[in-house]
């Protein structure tokens, strides 16, 4: 059976398709893309146990991917899918996800632990989650807007052990409180 | 509208029965595109028209492929999405629904977000496809053309696998397996069930539509009945030999969880239903009285797809390219979703319908903007998650790898797993994964 359109018969293909005929590599955009279902639109998660991947440096991604892969980083997920991918994956990730803008989140938030965190982030945080956590030194992660369930759930397991702190990480998060610590969360989950 | 129309009937015309060469269709794309300068459908001429892809379908699969089209093509593309229903309710999630943990409203979303990229989103019904015309005609008797279509049509159900029960005579008995007004109504019949009563869900082969989702729904019907009707029973009749999904959690939660309220019975394939009494026999063993009665049916892909010839396996799925989901019976046509046949290891599911739609969009945009379409598609992740109770949950993963030689996506093992243990933080992740995936589809 043929049908007509609107009196039209339709007769050309104007996409054609021919996927054998040249070698090109899948893009950055669309490994990044195959992202997305977990770690939301253009990098920025809706999920507030869900890290957004937006604006993180090259180097972050890549480091968080191994550490992923070995197992020297905890994960539920995170450890078995970076398995399914290369260094040079994680390499073109990274490099499309560090040009991607911060994703800036509205949160509710205490303004006294906010104070507190940004007097605190000053004198021990700054000098590698720099400009308020908007940037990280090598390979330290963007801080900045992250989800404060997001954040305290890393900050756990730095605590009990499970994640290692970096030498320098430690150095300053060990003489803090619990409070300290809750409100440096605050403070980098307000930063846009 | 008219526009849109003029567009087309513009660009048919002057090709006549072209037979377009490759060269010259991406000279002609990549004027139209600087012309167009995103604004697809404005100045259009002959040499300047921009493709019109279709998509059938507006779940996670269909609704995902027109975003990307528009995304990918930087709205280089005019696209269309043919829904039957009013807005989206997800179907992962909606068990939280069915147990009372969260209402219909938190799993419901609008379209505004793919019209706000610029997707023409029509409210009707697709009820025939002509793949060599390349148009699709809708049940208003309203016609569209289409340069590529995306058929989206998720899942049907076989009432002929269910002697005694049909679509238009289920009565009482519901499946709830697509999300929406029998969620609603099979909450408000477990609401309406006395303490003592017995909930019975029953389960068809594989494969069908998100494999964990009747186990989960057990537990959550199970975790209700708890706290609300703590002498109740939920009988879960398994057609299958054996739990098909994330089995030792399962198992674990009902006897940790659940030890006197849910039974599992495998090797319970229907005969048949009685929708009056309630009542199901089975090929082998006593049959089951029950005062809620969920029965999910087998599936196959969705009448759109069976109608237009797309369906190549078992008179069941659709046979696709995996390079570019294009259809293996019609060129021109591309299947994502739960109607394709999947590879080996694929589950059907929200989060792989959503992926597939990015490979499909991929494809199809690709020529477009004067690339050639990448030889290989991909690796792909794929994540669910099962709730044991209101807060508990524990996740399933897995990655594919398109392999040449099976000239199909094939399971990355050292990827592939599931939770040790459930556990609230993966309650936490799994409503994160699903704000995101809803986002991913629709935002």
């Amino acid at each position: 059976m043929k049908m007509r359109w609107s009196g039209l018969a339709f007769t050309v293909g104007a996409l054609t398709l021919s996927a054998g005929a040249l070698a090109a590599p899948p893009t950055a955009a669309m490994l990044v893309n195959a992202c997305a279902g977990c770690h939301g639109v253009n990098g920025g998660s809706a999920g507030p146990s869900m890290p957004s991947l937006a604006n993180q440096s090259k180097e972050a991604i890549v480091v968080a991917m191994k550490k992923f892969k070995s197992g020297e980083r905890p994960s539920t997920v995170m450890g078995k899918l970076a398995k399914g991918y290369s260094d040079a994956d994680y390499a073109a990730m990274g490099e499309l996800l560090s040009k991607q803008k911060l994703h800036a989140t509205t949160q509710t938030l205490d303004a006294a632990k906010v104070a507190k965190g940004k007097s605190l982030e000053e004198a021990n945080c700054s000098r590698c989650h720099m400009e308020g956590g908007k940037e990280g030194k090598e390979d330290s992660p963007v801080m900045a807007s992250q989800w404060l369930p997001y954040l305290s759930i890393q900050m756990n397991q730095y605590l009990d052990g499970t994640r290692k702190m970096p030498e320098k990480m430690a150095e300053k998060v060990k003489p803090m409180s619990k409070t300290d610590l809750d409100a440096l969360m605050h403070f980098y989950a307000s930063v846009k | 509208m008219q526009d849109f129309r003029g567009a087309h009937f513009a660009a048919q015309k002057t090709g006549g029965t072209m037979s377009f060469d490759r060269r010259e269709f991406l000279k002609a794309t990549a004027a139209g595109l600087a012309a167009a300068g995103g604004g697809a459908l404005t100045g259009c001429t002959a040499t300047k028209h921009a493709a019109h892809v279709v998509v059938i379908g507006g779940g996670f699969g269909g609704a995902t492929a027109a975003r990307y089209l528009r995304l990918g093509s930087a709205g280089g593309i005019d696209v269309t999405l043919i829904e039957r229903q009013p807005g989206f309710v997800s179907f992962p999630m909606s068990n939280l629904v069915i147990g009372g943990a969260k209402k219909l409203e938190d799993i419901s979303r609008g379209y505004d977000g793919l019209r706000a990229h610029g997707v023409r989103v029509i409210h009707g019904n697709a009820v025939a496809i002509d793949p060599v015309g390349r148009g699709v005609r809708l049940a208003d008797g309203s016609a569209l053309g289409y340069d590529r279509l995306v058929v989206a049509p998720g899942i049907d159900f076989m009432w002929e696998t269910v002697p005694g029960l049909t679509a238009e005579a289920a009565g009482p008995v519901l499946h709830a397996w697509q999300a929406g007004a029998q969620t609603t109504a099979l909450r408000k019949q477990i609401e309406a069930m006395a303490d003592g009563g017995v909930f019975a869900i029953c389960i068809p082969r594989t494969p069908y539509r998100c494999l964990a989702a009747p186990y989960e729904r057990a537990c959550l019907v199970a975790h209700y009945c708890k706290t609300h009707k703590p002498r109740a029973k939920v009988l879960i009749l398994d057609a299958n030999d054996d739990v098909q999904a994330q089995r030792g959690l399962f198992m674990s939660a009902w006897s940790e969880l659940y030890p006197n309220l849910v039974e599992y019975r495998p090797n319970h394939p229907i005969s048949s239903v009685d929708v009056a009494s309630k009542t199901v026999r089975f090929e082998f063993g006593d049959a089951v009285k029950a005062d809620v009665l969920n029965v999910v049916p087998s599936q196959r892909a969705g009448a759109i797809a069976r109608q237009a010839g797309l369906v190549t396996a078992g008179n069941r799925w659709c046979g696709i390219d995996w390079r570019t989901m294009e259809s293996l019976a019609h060129p021109g046509i591309h299947v994502v979703g739960s109607a394709t046949l999947a590879a080996p290891m694929m589950p059907k599911s929200a989060h792989m319908s959503n992926q597939h739609a990015k490979i499909a969009a991929a494809a199809i945009v690709a020529p477009l903007l004067g690339r050639v379409p990448s030889p290989e598609p991909i690796t792909i992740a794929h994540a669910g998650y099962s709730y044991f109770d209101d807060r508990n949950a524990a996740h399933m993963m897995s990655v594919h790898a398109y392999d040449a030689k099976l000239a199909a996506y094939r399971l990355v093992p050292e990827s592939s797993g599931v939770s040790a243990r459930r556990g609230e933080a993966e309650g936490k992740h799994a409503w994160a994964w699903a704000q995101n995936l809803w986002a991913d589809t629709l935002a």
